[in-house]
Parts: structure tokens; sequence; C-alpha cells
């Protein structure tokens, strides 16, 4: 706020009241007009505060973010030997449904004879061994888990809203907009496999 | 206002010693006993002060059921157990609270509807209307948070699909979901913040907004069924909020109590769903997932767009429409009932909105679905079709009657 003309007014002298010297009858029109010190300073101390400000707030903020704890979640190893011929095991990677499915040949089959109607991929995209189907297993469209049952056109049907997925965790119907996410994983030796 | 206010002779030494340390009487004056309300104010005017009896009957039973519970994923769903089982009225507090947040909802929702059909929310009360929405959404907020803390199957699903949204939202999509549940699901961590925000952060932020809300209503006083501003001088138009009205909002909230307690009472999981005596469980989704009524119509109008950015777009958009509605709505005519067009499209609204409620408990198959889209469609025209019904309205009512409508006198 511009308090100068009403100072200037008040009459009070410049040596006390005015440290900028802004009423300095020395400093012409045009010197007043500069960027004055106290603006300088205002400025300033608004800038750095508000970086301050924005410092301090980063580890709150931050601090949301998973804890070491569940970062430490992030890889999950499954014993595939127990898991027999046609049959789905479920495991959790990340706290999220893990659908292990050991394929039978028919399945491999009509996995491979198409490439799926909404979101076309080809099987050997989506497995690294025919036999083994790894899928996190989040309904693509608003996070459910979706069931195993299988049929002839499908493994997965969705309970929420109706979303089926073929042998390969493809997206047959909506309205999940894409197919069953592969994780990444790796085959440690032929029973074991890491994911994550 | 300075130094006019003595507290009156009748008053005890008690009450004048606090009026000189606080200005008490200068406060009861100018906002209760001599605060000037319209004379003609109807029922539908007592929502607001029952919406913020709700509100601190909320605040109350909160504080007493924080008291009990145990805000962890290993504990939450048994401590709920308890409190409805072996705390001394536990259930009593407990349905106090659930079925105090639908009412809330259900007054608030009333209390809105009624700005837009007596157009409130027109100059110069635009920013009591924006105050208003904010406070419906800090409630929303509330009603949010507030229901993963049973962490039943319902409360955990609902979150888990609510939170998911935000992973429609390109490239840093997931990252927001993660940061948000502070885990690639919700867990722990999710119920934790939850209650934050549900016990710590919705109430200040109620609070600070309410004393906003009616910061700005006393500023220029209640609007009133007619649309015309009211002479604040004249005694025929206006009468001191005290008595009538205290009295007046006294008798409704008592007369609203006979339904509210016949829930709490006799009905009190009414409007909950038998999903959540489940404890929740990640790797079993319910058949179907269903959020409490006061989200049914914006869950509708979600599931009615096949394509999952555009649905949360228009989930996201479904509620902040109400901010832009005075700008979008350029008659100065305030009430419904004085405007050809407006009424029957708000009328067709409300009609609208229960519709859209309606379907959203059913799967979006079939006819719901197309219902869903219908109703989505005029929901959003309602809105957006208002500029060129306002032009039409001007002309039909004649554009200078029309602003001499809007035309107030505001004491300076």
């Amino acid at each position: 706020m511009d308090t100068r003309p009403s100072r200037r007014k008040a009459g009070l002298r410049v040596s006390e009241t005015d440290p900028d010297n802004q009423n300095d009858p020395s400093r012409d029109e045009q010197d007043r007009n500069l960027l004055s010190r106290r603006d300088l300073l205002l400025g300033a101390t608004l800038a750095l505060s508000g970086i301050g400000a924005a410092a301090a707030a980063l580890p709150l903020i931050d601090s949301w973010s998973p804890s070491a704890e569940i970062e430490a979640q992030r890889t999950t190893e499954i014993d595939l030997s127990k898991i027999a011929v046609g049959a789905q095991s479920v495991k959790t990677w990340q706290g999220r449904p893990l659908l292990v499915v050991r394929r039978t040949p028919e399945w491999i089959a009509k996995a491979r004879a198409s490439e799926g109607p909404l979101d076309p991929q080809k099987d050997s995209e989506r497995v690294q061994r025919p036999e083994w189907l790894i899928l996190v297993g989040v309904c693509t469209h608003l996070g459910c888990v979706p069931n195993f049952a299988p049929s002839n056109a499908r493994l997965w049907l969705c309970p929420c809203h109706g979303s089926e997925f073929d042998f390969s965790g493809r997206v047959t119907k909506g309205p999940a907009p894409i197919n069953l996410p592969v994780p990444p994983y790796r085959f440690e030796s032929d029973t074991k496999v890491v994911v994550g | 206002m300075k130094g006019g206010h003595e507290a009156p002779k009748e008053h005890g030494r008690f009450y004048h010693w606090l009026d000189r340390g606080l200005p008490v009487s200068e406060f009861m004056e100018r906002h209760i006993t001599g605060y000037p309300t319209p004379r003609s104010l109807n029922y539908l005017w007592n929502f607001g002060s029952l919406a913020g009896f709700f509100i601190t009957l909320q605040i109350i039973t909160g504080f007493f059921l924080m008291s009990q519970y145990r805000g962890d994923a290993t504990t939450a769903f048994a401590s709920m157990q308890q409190i409805m089982r072996d705390v001394d009225w536990g259930w009593m507090i407990r349905d106090l609270h659930a079925v105090g947040a639908s009412f809330a909802f259900a007054v608030i929702y009333a209390h809105t509807i009624r700005g837009m059909w007596y157009g409130s929310y027109k100059e110069p009360r635009r920013l009591l209307w924006h105050i208003g929405l904010l406070i419906l959404l800090a409630t929303m907020l509330a009603g949010f948070t507030g229901y993963l803390l049973p962490w039943g199957q319902m409360s955990y699903w609902a979150a888990q699909v609510i939170t998911d949204l935000f992973s429609a939202i390109p490239l840093i999509g997931t990252a927001i979901v993660e940061w948000i549940r502070g885990g690639f699901v919700v867990g722990n961590p999710t119920l934790t913040r939850m209650f934050a925000i549900h016990a710590v952060l919705v109430p200040l932020l109620l609070l600070i907004l309410i004393v906003l809300h009616l910061s700005a209503l006393h500023k220029h006083g209640s609007n009133n069924p007619t649309g015309v501003e009211v002479d604040k001088k004249s005694p025929q138009e206006v009468t001191p909020f005290h008595p009538l009205h205290t009295a007046k909002d006294a008798w409704f909230t008592l007369f609203t109590f006979l339904f509210f307690f016949a829930f709490v009472f006799f009905a009190p999981d009414f409007f909950s769903n038998p999903d959540n005596y489940t404890e929740a469980n990640p790797l079993v989704t319910p058949s179907e997932i269903v959020p409490e009524w006061y989200f049914l119509p914006f869950f509708a109008i979600l599931r009615a767009i096949p394509n999952k950015l555009l649905g949360v777009i228009a989930f996201a958009t479904s509620i902040g429409i109400y901010f832009f509605l005075p700008m979008l709505d350029r008659v100065r005519t305030r009430r419904a009932l004085s405007r050809p067009i407006y009424k029957w499209m708000l009328l067709v609204f409300m009609v609208d909105l229960y519709l859209l409620g309606w379907v959203a408990a059913y799967p979006p198959l079939g006819p719901y679905l197309l219902v869903a889209r219908i109703a989505t469609a005029y929901y959003f025209i309602f809105f957006l079709s208002l500029p060129f019904i306002s032009r039409i309205e001007r002309r039909m009512l004649g554009e200078e009657q029309d602003s001499a409508m809007g035309r107030h006198k505001v004491p300076t």
C-alpha cells in the first residue's frame, strides 16, 4: 500500500519515516518510479518464502508415497510345481491378485487362434512359455477381480460389470477398455517364477 | 457499529462483564435479534439451519466414535463390531453418525435445489453459492473417506473403484493412484490417511467454510420466495431473525427428528449395504459394487459413458458444473415459477436426478443403460442450454422488466 502522499501531507520528517528516500526532494520523478528498495525486499521475501514453503511441503506430500515396507512387495516368487493343468492359482503381488493359469493344450490353441477383438495382441507377446499364463487379476475397467469361469469363449468373467477375458487374458467383451495386464516376470527355473 | 452497543439493562452482571470483553451484544443485535429476515420465507428455507444441525451432530457423534474406533486395517472392522455390541450406547452413537450422514446429504441437496428453484445463486449472492458448493464438496469428501473406515467389503471396494478413477489420467495416472493409496492397492496406509482426512481435515474445512457461508449470507441477507429483494427497513417485509426464525428453525428441526429417529432406532441399516458387514478382502470383489445413495446419480453418469477417461471427465464435470450455474444462467428474474421455460427444465432435472440415482443401483445393461444415457444427456443439456434458454426467456419476460427483477436495494 502506498502511503507516501499522506506522509508528505502529514509533514513528517524524512529521516525517520522515509527509509527509501522516496520523498527526498533531491530525487527526481523518474528516480522515484524505480523499483524501491522496499518493493525489492518484499518481492524477494515473498519469492523465497514461496520456495521455502514448497520445499517444506515436499516431504509432507512425499510421506503419502508407498512406504519402504510396501516397496518391499514389488516382487513375488511363485512355486509352479503345485499348479495342475487347467487350474488357476491366485497369488498376491504388490497386494494385487496375481492369476497364474497352467493352460491346457486346447486353451493354448484357442489363445493362438485369434488376437482378441477389442485390444488385439498376439498370444506369443503375452506369455513367455505357452503353458503358463500369468496376469494381474485386476479388471481394467474399475479394478475388480475377474472370476475364473472357463467356458468355450472365455476364461474370466468380471462380476462387477460383465467384462470377459479369453484364453490369453484379452478382453473379449466390454466395458473393460484393455486386456488384463501381464506383469513383468522371469523364470528362475522350470518350477519357479519371480514376478516384478 | 462501534460503541453503539450496550447490553440491555435487564441482563445480569455476568452478561455485562462478558459484553465488556467480547462484542456479545453487538453480535447478537447484528446477527440474531436485529438481523432482518424476509417475512415471506417458506419452509424450504429451513434446510440451511438443518444442515448446520446435522453437521454439528456428525462432529459430536464423530468425536465419541473416534474415542472407540481403532483405525488400522487389522483392527478397524473388529472395533466397529465392538462399538456396535460391547460399548455402552455404542450402537446408538454409530447409528446416529451413519444415518446422520445420509440426512446431512439429503438436507444439503434439498438446500441446493431450493437455491436453484428460487435463483439464490444470482447476484449479489454468487459468492454465497460458490462457498456453499465448497461445503458440498467437503461433505462429499467426508462421505467418501468416512465410508472406508468400517473397513467392510463395500468400504474397501468403493475406495478401490474411486481411487482408481485417477488412473484414467494419461501418463501420471498410476503414480497419482499409488500416491493417494500409499500402496499399489487400497490398504492400511489408505485407511489411516482417510481417517486423518475424515476426522481432522474435513471438520476444519467445514468450520471455516460455514463461517464464510454465513458471513456471505449476512452481508446481503436471505433471498426469498418472491425473488424480489426486500426493503430491510420495512417492518412489513422483514422481521428480526429472533424470535420468528429461531422458533421456526427449532420446530422444523424437531419435526425432522420424527423421520431421523425413526431411521436411527427402527431402520438404522436402511441406507447401508449388507456387504459392508463382511470384512474387507482385497482378493474377493463383491458381485456388485454400489456407492452410498448420495453418490448414485454421479456414479450413473460415470458408468453411462463407455470410454473410461471420458466417463471420469463427465463424472467430475457433473459435480463441478454447479459452480458455473450463475454464469450460464443469464436471466435476472430469480424464482423459477416466474420463468416460462426454466421452471419446467428444472422440474425435469429433479426427476432426472432421481432417475440417475435409480438406474445406478442396477448393472449398466439393457434398458438401465439406455435410461442412464438419456438421463446423463439431459443432465448436461440442462446446464449447457441455459445461455440459450436465458436469451429466449429474457425476450419472453421483456428485457427491461427482467433487468428490473434483478435490481436490488443493497443498504450501504
